[in-house]
């Protein structure tokens, strides 16, 4: 069979728009933030895209109090109408932007310019304009007539999928009437600062929302601070439970979005080679750097080595470099930090005797690269079954009865996601029922959509985003 | 001729279906509003939480995963051996809460109709707060409330029935099970609800009910993995920081409650069940 090879299909760097520096975006203007500026990299080479101007606490406090005005006298009081339209013209903008802002994502996270271009950004324009339409309609929300904002929302985002995250915050926060401080992640932080700009664009008043670039410690300003009447943080259950025991014992609201160890159980009656798209899916997107990846292969004994071979085979043409690539499939690994702990946990599986498998992608000489590995053979005592990796590494474990499949899958602290893979339809409704997980992909998986509940059960965090349930997130209700 | 003595009733935990005693031994006087002598309760110990803990997860499973059209019915059955026993309860509501006859009497008829109203929620709340979801691609998204798991009651300090019915009564509804944690100095009527649960086909370990501290027994149940969520009613304001601080070790769902406790003779409205259920989104492609 003669082998095919791609050319090289680069988007322009120069889309992006890349400033040399950026800076916080507090009361409707840049300032420069009082914080020690940080440097954001390309994860894909490790050279500087731009200094970033960060917030000290001087500078979270003076956006609270902004976004407290704002609340106060412009966004609380302005009919739901009127809100709305801003939020659509947000949307509107965020689409005609898209490319840019697509370029930026990827040069910022290292992820492929196809997932940042046809998932990340449009799925943010998606939940803006979905939004937009709620502003004027929460009296038929199900929360009783007239519903109140919390006020101002804190809220804290992780580096995976910068803007989208924004969106998912940012969109429900403002069509219920709050205003928004908002943390974009320390090595992530320039899509956050490009869509300061479009709200300027948009005419958005001043303070209803404050971008406030930073590191850990301006995410616990924010947390602490006594003016911010709800915190929404995406990110690692061990932070979320940090923030959790901070706000105990406060008038705030708290909604978390944590991490996961989401199982994807494949039937032996499954279509296999549709399952394997499904299970490449469900792990390598985004480097596997997802809190709903299917990260926990359980496969039905009697089909496991044919979907082993199937999947093995299909693992090697995915296409690891440069995330600017449009022939891209895995790009690069968000940052050092990162790939150390991918590493190290990946090292721990074949310690404890799992059967270590890695596509023989070359990798390039520069940049956090991790080839797509598969870890078989594993057990559940074992840490990679148990701990969230966030990268490109599958476990695979198998299982010979359905009450198995769901006891292993359950067999975990968290309870984000969860995938099916079988042609029974009875057996779906079966399981769908028994998983204990907020989201649950029958023969699909990552499938997103903001008129769709997102969430997790148990340590994966509590409280929806999307729906007519993501609204309670920033409602009294 | 002698006037007959009564039998005096040993009140005991309700764990499992059973009604032992403290595995620790100790018990506490009560006493009625007047410092009358009324019983010996258990005085229940960290171990008789981590049983009820143990017995409520077991019962998880089958109480959730029953239909909810029988989880009303057996909810309504509640009410209906309630109804039977007013004249015993509405005596024990008296005598600690301190109020009339005619007081406990309306507390009794409203904690039967509380059991009434949340009975017939259980094949409701699904189609009040799931939804299809409009998305944008081939699939069908759909999202279904779902209950929670194992919630930690601690009961209201005060209204020894009704407020009780009022916290109890959403955590089963929505197909919870329960572990609850008694009014200290009012335990009677929660162990002979008990008696009414027992004999209504709750099944065992559904609803499980300790007397002793709040203080005491809320850091375990809040420290404990196998638990999902709390409801701090019945604890002291000071104590409440500390329980949910300890609940963020395992991300379970702390309950917002009122400083004081609230007059359970209100209307309730859903927002009790709201806490105890998740939302769970399922999606399936459309195609041929």
């Amino acid at each position: 069979m003669s082998v095919w090879e791609y050319a090289p299909a680069p988007e322009s760097r120069d889309l992006a728009n890349l400033q040399p520096a950026y800076r916080p975006f507090v009361d409707g203007e840049f300032v420069d933030g009082s914080g020690d500026p940080l440097t954001s990299v390309d994860p894909a080479t490790e050279e500087t895209l731009a200094e970033v101007g960060t917030a000290a606490e001087s500078d979270v406090d003076a956006a609270v109090r902004a976004a407290r005005r704002a609340f106060e006298q412009v966004w609380g009081p302005m009919p739901g109408a009127e809100r709305a339209k801003y939020l659509f013209r947000i949307a509107r903008l965020l689409q005609e932007r898209a490319r840019e802002l697509a370029v930026l994502e990827t040069l910022d996270n290292g992820k492929p310019i196809k997932e940042s271009r046809d998932s990340d950004v449009p799925t943010a324009a998606a939940h803006f304009f979905y939004h937009a339409g709620w502003a004027d309609k929460l009296d038929y929300a199900g929360y009783g007539p007239d519903p109140q904002p919390l006020g101002v929302a804190g809220q804290i985002i992780p580096w995976n999928f910068p803007l989208l995250m924004l969106a998912w915050k940012i969109a429900p926060a403002l069509a219920t009437g709050n205003t928004v401080v908002l943390k974009p992640a320390e090595t992530t932080p320039l899509s956050a600062l490009v869509f300061a700009e479009i709200c300027q664009q948009a005419g958005l008043p001043a303070g209803v929302v404050n971008i406030v670039p930073g590191a850990g410690d301006i995410g616990s300003a924010i947390v602490r601070h006594p003016g911010i009447d709800k915190i929404a943080f995406t990110g690692s259950t061990a932070v979320g439970k940090e923030i959790q025991h901070a706000v105990a014992g406060t008038s705030k609201q708290l909604t978390l979005e944590l991490g996961g160890k989401a199982a994807n159980v494949v039937f032996d009656d499954a279509p296999l080679d549709q399952a394997v798209e499904g299970i490449v899916n469900g792990i390598f997107f985004n480097q596997g750097h997802v809190c709903c990846a299917g990260s926990r292969l359980l496969v039905q004994e009697s089909v496991a080595e044919e979907l082993l071979g199937k999947l093995r085979a299909r693992v090697s043409t995915l296409r690891l470099g440069d995330p600017l690539d449009k022939n891209t499939d895995i790009g690069a690994i968000n940052s050092a930090e990162q790939l150390a702990k991918i590493r190290e946990l990946t090292a721990s599986g074949e310690a404890e005797g799992a059967e270590r498998w890695t596509s023989p992608c070359e990798l390039p000489e520069r940049g956090f690269f991790f080839a797509p590995t598969v870890l078989s053979g594993v057990e559940q005592a074992m840490r990679v079954a148990r701990e969230e990796i966030f990268g490109p590494v599958l476990s695979v474990l198998t299982f010979r009865t359905p009450d198995e499949a769901v006891t292993k899958a359950n067999n975990t602290p968290y309870g984000l996601s969860a995938g099916l893979w079988t042609e029974k339809g009875s057996r779906i409704l079966w399981l769908a029922d028994r998983m204990r997980a907020g989201v649950v992909w029958a023969n699909t998986f990552n499938r997103f959509d903001p008129a769709a509940p997102f969430g997790g059960y148990q340590e994966s965090g509590f409280g929806r985003e999307g729906g007519r349930t993501g609204l309670e997130a920033y409602l009294h209700v | 001729m002698s006037d007959r003595v009564s039998v005096a009733k040993t009140y005991k935990l309700y764990l499992d279906g059973k009604f032992p005693r403290s595995e620790s031994g100790r018990t506490y006087p009560v006493t009625d509003s007047a410092g009358g002598f009324l019983a010996n309760a258990s005085h229940a110990s960290r171990k008789d939480v981590r049983d009820a803990v143990s017995a409520a997860r077991k019962a998880f499973g089958g109480w959730s995963g029953a239909t909810a059209y029988n989880r009303g019915q057996v909810l309504y059955r509640v009410a209906e051996v309630l109804e039977g026993r007013r004249e015993q309860f509405a005596a024990e509501v008296a005598a600690c809460e301190g109020v009339s006859t005619a007081e406990s009497s309306a507390i009794v008829d409203a904690a039967v109709d509380r059991w009434v109203w949340y009975a017939g929620w259980t094949d409701k709340i699904a189609s009040v707060l799931g939804a299809a979801n409009p998305v944008a691609g081939p699939y069908f998204s759909f999202t279904v409330p779902e209950p929670t798991g194992v919630v930690g009651v601690l009961a209201p300090q005060s209204s020894s029935l009704l407020g009780l019915v009022s916290v109890l009564a959403p955590v089963v509804a929505t197909g919870c099970t329960a572990v609850v944690v008694s009014s200290a100095e009012r335990p009677l009527p929660a162990i002979t609800l008990s008696e009414v649960l027992a004999t209504a086909d709750v099944p065992g370990g559904v609803v499980n009910v300790l007397t002793g501290r709040a203080d005491e027994l809320g850091p375990w149940l809040a420290s404990h993995a196998d638990v999902n969520a709390i409801d701090p009613t019945g604890a002291s304001r000071e104590a409440r920081v500390d329980l949910a601080q300890r609940a963020s070790n395992t991300v379970k769902r702390v309950l917002t409650v009122p400083a004081d406790e609230p007059d359970w003779t209100r209307r309730p409205d859903i927002s009790r069940l709201r806490r105890y259920l998740e939302a769970k989104t399922v999606w399936h492609p459309k195609g041929t």
